[in-house]
Order: C-alpha cells, then sequence, then structure tokens
C-alpha cells in the first residue's frame, strides 16, 4: 500500500462484504461508464520522501534571495524564532474552524486574542478574525460602505493606494456593481483632498477608503478627513500597514469607521505572496455588517470563562445569499503569527522596529540622494520606511542588474516614469545598505 | 489534547518592564521617529502584553494542549474532508528559498513559478480542464473569482442579461453568498426526495436569463448526481455555464473528472483534497480551472511561460476579469499541495478517492441499525443521518428527543471530533460524516463502537446526552450570552 493509507488488503475485503460490494470499482457503480476515465492520470509518478525533498528543494535553490530593499504591500520583518515553533504545533495547525468550542479553546483563545491586538492597534472597538490578505479586506471594506449605506452605490477609493489593492477593489466594485471612483493623487503624491470633498458633497457617497503610508511611502494627513465624511453621511475606511500601527496615528484616532488592511508585517514571512493576513477592524456601531468569522467570550455550563463563535446570523452557512460576504473562514492559523509575534514584541518592540525601520529608510534615501542619480519626487513629504524617488535611467533595467548582485532594488513605480519606491525595515544593516548603494553608483564608474 | 482547562490569556500573564525580544542596537541613531509631525504619530499607548519568552511559549503550548486536531484524533467532520497533513509538505513549504518577496524580478523566481506551472498543470489533467489559476485564497474565494469567469464570459459576448445563478437547495452556503458577491441575482433548485437535483423544477428555470449553474458532485448528502450530463446539456442549451464546486472532489480522483462531466468552470480546496492544513480555518487555497476557450478570462497575474526568453514570467492578460488577490495566492500552500501531488503521484492519487468512499460507505452500513439513514444506496466520500433512529433517540417531533447536537457533544467525551451537524438543511437532525481515506479500518471500528454506545445511552439515559461534554476541558457553552453580552476583546471583559 501507501505510506498515507493505512488499508490493508484484508481489510479492504472486510469492508466491500459489509457494504455488500466486490470491488473498490462497484462502489461507483452508480455513476455512468460513459463519465468515467478508463485510463491512468497522465501525471508524475509516485515519488519516495527524498525524492520530493530533491524536486522541490532544487526548486527552491533556483530561487534567488535578494537584499530585500523593497515593500509594496510586503514587507521584510524580523520573525523572532518563538512565533513559527509555537506556529508548528500541530494541535493548531491541524484543527479546523472552532465550531466545537469545547475542544478548540486554543483556536478561539488566539483569535481572541488577535481580535484584542488589532482592535487595540487600529484604535478600534472590534476586529474580525481575519481576512484573505490586505487586498481582499480592503474590497470587504468597500463592499461593508455599500451594504451599510443602503441606497447609496459610490464608493471614493484614494489614487494613492497600492496598485494591487486598487485593482482588487476595481474588480470586486466591477462584479457587485459598486460604482467606484479613484481620487486622484496631487503633484504632491498625496490625495486630492479638494476632488474628494467636491465628490463627498454630492451626498451619494455611501464610503471613502484611503491608505497609509501610500504607495509612494508617503504618510498621508486625514486631519478633517472623518468630520467631512461624516457630515455627509459616508463612510470613512483607512488601510494602513499594520506594524506601523504602533507609531502612526491610529483609523481609530482619525475617526475612521472601519480599519483595513494587511498584517503581513507582524511577524508574517514574505513567502513569495502568501499567505499572508488580512485585517479589518470596526465600531461596535457596525459590527452587523462586518464580515467574516467573530470570536466572542461567554461562560460554560460550570459558569467558566471561555470563547465561541459568534454573531454567526452575519456568516453565509446561515444567511446564505443574504450574509455580509462570502467568507467562509479566513486566515485563522495567521492570526497566531501575529498575537504570538505581538505577545513576544509588545509596544517597545513594535516601537523600536519602526524606529530602526524608519532609520534604515532615511539613511537609505540620503545614500541614494547623494549618489546623484536620483532625485526627489516628492520633496520633504514625510515618510516611515518607504519612499519614492525618479532614477536618471531604466528603473527594470536597474533592478535587473542589482538583482544579479544579489539585491531587490525597489520596485518600479507604476504610473510614474523612471520612478522607484524602496523600503528598508529593522533587518537592514548599515553595511548592506552601504554595499548596496556603491553597487547602485557603478553605473557612473 | 489534555483535558485541564488552561483559559488565561496573555494580556493576563503581563507584567511591566517585561520583554520576549531582542533586537540590534539602533544602527541609525542619526534618524529618529520623533521627527514626524506629532499629528500624525499615535498618541494613544497600546495595551500589547509585555511577557518574557519562556512565559509565551508555555502559554501557546498551554492553549494547544486545549484543541483537538486530525493529529490528536479520528475528526469525521462533513464536507471538510479532515485527512492526514503530511508533515514532509510542511518542511518543504518552509523552504529558505521559498521566502522571497513577491515583487522579486521573475528571473529570480523560475523555481517558485515553475513549480506554480506544475501544480497548475497537475490540477488541469486531474480535472479535465485547460487550465487553472492558483491566485485565489480559499474556497469561497475561488467561487467567486468563477463566478467572475463565468460573468466575464457573458460579458465579452454582450450577454448582458444573464444575470442569475443556479444553486441547488443542498448547496453549501458559500455558493449563494459567492454568487451574490459577484453579483448574480440567486434561484434555487429544489432537491427530490432522493436528494439529488429535481430535473422538473429545474427546467422551468432555464432561459435567456440564465448565466449558469452551480454544483458539487457528489452532492452534499455524498450522492453522485447520475442525470449530471442532462443537467450540464440542458444549462449549456439555454447558454448558462456548469460550475463545480470542488468541495466535495476527493472521492472523484481518477474515477470521473469534473471536465468530462461537462463542467466548464471549477475550484479546487487545496486544503481538502490536496492535504494542506486546515489551519484552525486558513490559510486555505481556491485554485480555479476552466475549459479550454475560457483561460483568457482568469485572474491577473497569470504565469506563463515565455519560449523565446525560455523562462517562466508572470503576465497580465487584457481580457482578464481583473485581480483577486495580491500576489500569486497563498504560495506556500501551493508548495505544500505540491509535495502531497508528488508523494501520492498517478499510482495513489486515484487510491485516494476510492478509499475515502470505501470509508464513508462502511460507517454508514455499520450505523444504520442506529442512525437514521433518509437516503439508501451508495454513498460517496460522505453522507448523513437524519439522527438517531426513533428507538434510540425518541421522535424527532417530541421536544424531548436527544438531537443531533447531544450526540455530537457526548462524541467529544470519547475523544473525537463531531461530524458536521444540522448541514445539509434537507434533514432536520442532520449528521454529515466524512471519514476520508486516511484513517484506518481499527478506527473506523472504534468510532462505530462508540456511536453505537452513545445511542445505547440515549436511550437509557437521555439527560447524560442533554448534559454533555463532560470529560473535556470545559462544558457546553451559552451561545446565546455570547450574543446577548457580547464580549470581542479583553478589553471588554
Amino acid at each position: 500500500m501507501f505510506k498515507y493509507f493505512p488499508h490493508t488488503p484484508d481489510d479492504i475485503q472486510a469492508m466491500l462484504d459489509v457494504i455488500g460490494v466486490s470491488s473498490l470499482d462497484d462502489l461507483y457503480g452508480e455513476v455512468p461508464e460513459e463519465l468515467k476515465l478508463h485510463r491512468e492520470l497522465q501525471i508524475p509518478s509516485e515519488k519516495s520522501e527524498m525524492e520530493v525533498r530533491r524536486i522541490i528543494e532544487g526548486l527552491a535553490a533556483e530561487n534567488q534571495r535578494l537584499v530585500c530593499f523593497a515593500g509594496g504591500g510586503c514587507y521584510d520583518h524580523y520573525t523572532p524564532s518563538v512565533v513559527p515553533y509555537i506556529a508548528a504545533r500541530s494541535e493548531f495547525s491541524t484543527s479546523y474552524t472552532p465550531y466545537q468550542a469545547e475542544i478548540s479553546q486554543g483556536t478561539l483563545q488566539y483569535i481572541f486574542e488577535y481580535q484584542t491586538m488589532m482592535a487595540d492597534l487600529t484604535g478600534m472597538d472590534i476586529s474580525n478574525a481575519s481576512m484573505y490578505d490586505g487586498t481582499t479586506a480592503t474590497a470587504e471594506a468597500m463592499l461593508m460602505c455599500v451594504a451599510a449605506a443602503k441606497k447609496r452605490n459610490r464608493v471614493l477609493i484614494s489614487g494613492t493606494f497600492q496598485p494591487n489593492v486598487l485593482r482588487v477593489v476595481e474588480t470586486y466594485a466591477k462584479f457587485h456593481g459598486v460604482d467606484l471612483v479613484v481620487v486622484p493623487a496631487t503633484s504632491e503624491g498625496v490625495t486630492d483632498r479638494a476632488a474628494l470633498q467636491t465628490l463627498v458633497e454630492a451626498d451619494n457617497v455611501a464610503g471613502v477608503i484611503v491608505a497609509q503610508p501610500n504607495r509612494y511611502g508617503i504618510i498621508e494627513d486625514f486631519t478633517g478627513l472623518a468630520a467631512l465624511c461624516h457630515a455627509h453621511k459616508a463612510l470613512l475606511a483607512i488601510n494602513t500597514v499594520a506594524s506601523a500601527l504602533g507609531v502612526l496615528k491610529t483609523p481609530g484616532e482619525w475617526g475612521a469607521d472601519i480599519a483595513c488592511g494587511d498584517a503581513q508585517s507582524l511577524g508574517v514571512p514574505m513567502g513569495y505572496g502568501g499567505p499572508y493576513i488580512g485585517y479589518l477592524c470596526t465600531t461596535e456601531a457596525l459590527v452587523r455588517k462586518m464580515p467574516g468569522r467573530l470570536v466572542g467570550a461567554t461562560t460554560d455550563a460550570d459558569g467558566r470563562r471561555a470563547f465561541v463563535l459568534t454573531m454567526q446570523a452575519r456568516e453565509q452557512h446561515i444567511r446564505r445569499e443574504k450574509a455580509t460576504s462570502n467568507i467562509c473562514t479566513a486566515q485563522g492559523f495567521m492570526c497566531l503569527y501575529v498575537a504570538a509575534y505581538l505577545s513576544l514584541m509588545g509596544e517597545s518592540g513594535l516601537r523600536e522596529v519602526n524606529e530602526q525601520s524608519y532609520g534604515a529608510a532615511h539613511y537609505l534615501h540620503a545614500r541614494l540622494l547623494q549618489t546623484g542619480m536620483f532625485a526627489e519626487v516628492f520633496p520633504g513629504q514625510p515618510f516611515l520606511n518607504e519612499f519614492t524617488l525618479r532614477y536618471d535611467g531604466l528603473p527594470c533595467e536597474l533592478r535587473a542588474r542589482m538583482a544579479k548582485a544579489g539585491y531587490l532594488a525597489g520596485i518600479c513605480t507604476e504610473g510614474m516614469d523612471n520612478c522607484l519606491t524602496f523600503a528598508a525595515t529593522e533587518t537592514r544593516t548599515r553595511e548592506e545598505i552601504d554595499a548596496f548603494v556603491s553597487l547602485v553608483s557603478l553605473k557612473s564608474c | 489534547m489534555n483535558n485541564v482547562y488552561y483559559g488565561k490569556l496573555v494580556f493576563e500573564l503581563s507584567k511591566p518592564g517585561r520583554k520576549g525580544y531582542s533586537l540590534p542596537t539602533n544602527a541609525f541613531p542619526e534618524y529618529a521617529l520623533a521627527e514626524l509631525p506629532t499629528a500624525l504619530r499615535r498618541e494613544r499607548p497600546t495595551l500589547l502584553p509585555e511577557v518574557d519568552e519562556l512565559t509565551a511559549v508555555r502559554h501557546y503550548t498551554n492553549m494547544s494542549n486545549n484543541n483537538f486536531g486530525v493529529d490528536t484524533g479520528f475528526y469525521p467532520l462533513g464536507s471538510c474532508t479532515m485527512k492526514y497533513n503530511p508533515k514532509v509538505n510542511e518542511e518543504m513549504a518552509a523552504l529558505p528559498g521559498f521566502n522571497i518577496h513577491p515583487a522579486t524580478p521573475d528571473c529570480t523566481a523560475q523555481g517558485a513559478l515553475r513549480l506554480y506551472d506544475e501544480v497548475q498543470k497537475t490540477l488541469a489533467e486531474i480535472s479535465g480542464l485547460q487550465r487553472f489559476t492558483l491566485n485565489p485564497y480559499a474556497g469561497a474565494h475561488g467561487e467567486l473569482t468563477g463566478l467572475m469567469v463565468i460573468a466575464t464570459y457573458h460579458r465579452q459576448r454582450g450577454d448582458v442579461a444573464r444575470t442569475k445563478i443556479i444553486v441547488p437547495d443542498s448547496a453549501h452556503g458559500t455558493n449563494p453568498a459567492s454568487a451574490a458577491v459577484a453579483g448574480f441575482q440567486i434561484v434555487q433548485v429544489k432537491s427530490t426526495p432522493g436528494g439529488t437535483v429535481d430535473m422538473e423544477d429545474l427546467k422551468p428555470l432555464l432561459g435567456p436569463d440564465v448565466a449558469g449553474m452551480m454544483m458539487t458532485n457528489p452532492n452534499t448528502l455524498g450522492i453522485f448526481e447520475t442525470q449530471i450530463p442532462d443537467i450540464a446539456r440542458l444549462v449549456h442549451e439555454c447558454g448558462g455555464l456548469m460550475y463545480y464546486d470542488g468541495a466535495n472532489l476527493n472521492p472523484m480522483l481518477g474515477v470521473c473528472r469534473p471536465g468530462d462531466m461537462g463542467f466548464d468552470v471549477m475550484h479546487i480546496n487545496l486544503h481538502k483534497t490536496f492535504s494542506t492544513p486546515h489551519g484552525g480555518g486558513g490559510p486555505g487555497s481556491g485554485p480555479v480551472g476552466v475549459r479550454a476557450g475560457l483561460e483568457h478570462c482568469l485572474p491577473n497575474p497569470q504565469v506563463v511561460y515565455n519560449e523565446e526568453k525560455g523562462r517562466f514570467e508572470q503576465h497580465c492578460e487584457a481580457e482578464s476579469l481583473g485581480s483577486v488577490s495580491g500576489f500569486l495566492g497563498n504560495f506556500g500552500i501551493i508548495v505544500r499541495a505540491y509535495a502531497y501531488l508528488l508523494s501520492l503521484g498517478r499510482e495513489n492519487v486515484p487510491m485516494a478517492g476510492r478509499l475515502s468512499v470505501l470509508n464513508a460507505n462502511y460507517i454508514k452500513e455499520c450505523l444504520r441499525s442506529h442512525y437514521k439513514l433518509p437516503i439508501d444506496g451508495l454513498c460517496k466520500h460522505e453522507f448523513v443521518f437524519d439522527g438517531l433512529r426513533e428507538e434510540y433517540g425518541g421522535d424527532h417531533h417530541d421536544p424531548a428527543h436527544v438531537t443531533t447536537l447531544d450526540v455530537a457533544k457526548r462524541l467529544l467525551d470519547y475523544g473525537y471530533h463531531a461530524p458536521t451537524i444540522y448541514f445539509p438543511l434537507l434533514f432536520h437532525e442532520a449528521l454529515m460524516i466524512e471519514p476520508t481515506e486516511t484513517e484506518s479500518k481499527q478506527t473506523l471500528d472504534a468510532f462505530i463502537e462508540v456511536m453505537k454506545r452513545i445511542a445505547e445511552e440515549a436511550k437509557a439515559d437521555p439527560q447524560l446526552l442533554k448534559t454533555a461534554p463532560h470529560n473535556t476541558p470545559i462544558r457546553r457553552l451559552d451561545d446565546v450570552k455570547a450574543v446577548k453580552e457580547p464580549k470581542f476583546t479583553y478589553k471588554a471583559l
């Protein structure tokens, strides 16, 4: 037999006898013959564990691990050893959604911790049990705005969003029939507040969604934005890079109704794009419009505090097409990553990570400008760990040349000629930055 | 798993002044965050805990001891395919070579892109479809993506009147919910008393406003819909497309492919059929496959092989439905599924399906003496009982009867995860059992024994079941209180 199948030939025969059929194929007696395959699948033959390892290690070795100076929704932060160690406990990873709360308190507890931490970091009342990623969490925030507004179907989104987030939100809007309007960016690289104000004042806007820091790395000033939205009965949703919530003004402090984004930056490896974890937080008033799973505290028959999935009347398995979202579960396991990461880092660790990322990025910024090959695009705009510069050459050529040298030289800034958006985190050393910059400037030699 | 309730939250272990991390000395002291304008900075302190490393490790270890997973014991949760999650898959997904930034130039991610392409091709062959995207993050996300494919196909043909999606009343809840998010109206088709789509109810629903029909086959009762060729023909004749919900693909592996049944679009749950861990509810992965002629509708970015350059690339197709993910999906889950597919190979993939069907039918035949089997005949990977038989649990109309919930809670006492309960909605006391192929006859025999014992207990001492569980870390929970006095954060406690 095979290592994942425990059946012996005797077992199979005894079981077939009980069922009253003579062969495994007879178990498919009702399936019309013309639908059956009647041939072997044309896929690779079985491999031993050693062979599997050889093949996949070979593929992994074909990738080049570059020293990372890129962000754009994925940040190279350090994950303490304890996080994957805890996450490797199979009592967590091999369980499913905690439907049977009496034997799932582990999962329920870490989700409750995650909810507490995310609500606290965003300055909101409530967090759900996570979404797939930051792009889909933002799309869900848009759907939530429309659902809450009932008769309004227009949502404004800032053109300063990461392009990949914009594309996902636009896709959801196109099919769901949401009138999504992209508010342009100013020449200073921030949301055009005048254009936004005019649109909001038309009194037909269900929600406004803005990004922090934005696609250029700029920290936008949202002073007065919530008041404007609320005066015209529009909801405000702010998407923030999760790690930055430790030091930047929170969506709650800005007066937002919804906070959403990606929490990859809180201990989740870059992993070529996933799995990451989307977060979505809101106010008490909007909890019934919230998508996704929610864990609440209650008591058991002996009066002990314990945790349980709750408010399920919003969800697809009860409400079917009337549900707040089609999402079934979430990224449960990644909540454990985030909860463990934040437990270890605490407020001071998170602040220090941001402080060092800020330092690395500002040092990189200054050094790149010193080469004379880069120019500021948005001079004077405040940034945290990501910034955009204009390059006096072709960005894709620089990226290719630096990749050969072992560095990921930022991301080509979409829609901006010759621009690159760079990022640096606490994992970058001064030596790495110096070596990177000197290789970049070799071009002039 | 142990029965000593732990129950503490990390916030309760916190003590000011402790820390659980170490970072190098700041190498850039000349730049200080305090340079940022005050108006842009966080004012409120956080409530994050302060714990040392061992405290954190013990805390989460103790929590895990109150959790039940497939590695703990039998997990016959219907429709969820809780098969064994191989350990080599975990190691492969954690290889440092895969921990790369998603915006790295394609030429530096050739191994990752090749792996994506290999999985895509393997799934296409297993499904009998032309091409897959692996970008969707989960089953429900795959459904949504597949429905967007269907909408895109009709829109590109200028066929804009197709606003309806037909969904059987036995369908997973995500089917109608996904169709609603994709902007469709939902039309429900009834099931016959035999549990399959009622053809007479279906026919009048078909017309020029139908965009497609969603089905899972075998359906959620575990019954193979034998009239599927006729259904597909009727839906195609009226201009609609057929969508296959791959949640129940496991029993069909290597026997009968969705593409050959007449389906045009489908999703696969890698976390069900292809053994990736369920992770307490995600991350999953929901690849979407399409028939030839629909490939251009798949979401961006797409992974293609550039013959000229001799390498894999990410490509954006102008005719695509758009994007549904930030990057290339839950890549780490795709690596695990690839390790599983390589391990099984063409020799064992079809055995997985057959043995899952063997296991399900065996339990069904052994327990029908004690539990009410509403639909006779062969099942596929799962089946549904309608609660205890009357002689054990009492009349279903009697409010004092022993319910499916009582049976489920009593099962926890015996060290089993409960089956799916109260789904599908066709039966009042639905108890949906899916054993999967990775469980041995000994495990099934022990489970069957316990299920019979529970039936006897229900007859002799119903209160024992009504108050179950008794041997778990906590007792039955007050669900109503959780809704009436909502507490979603530590602060609210």
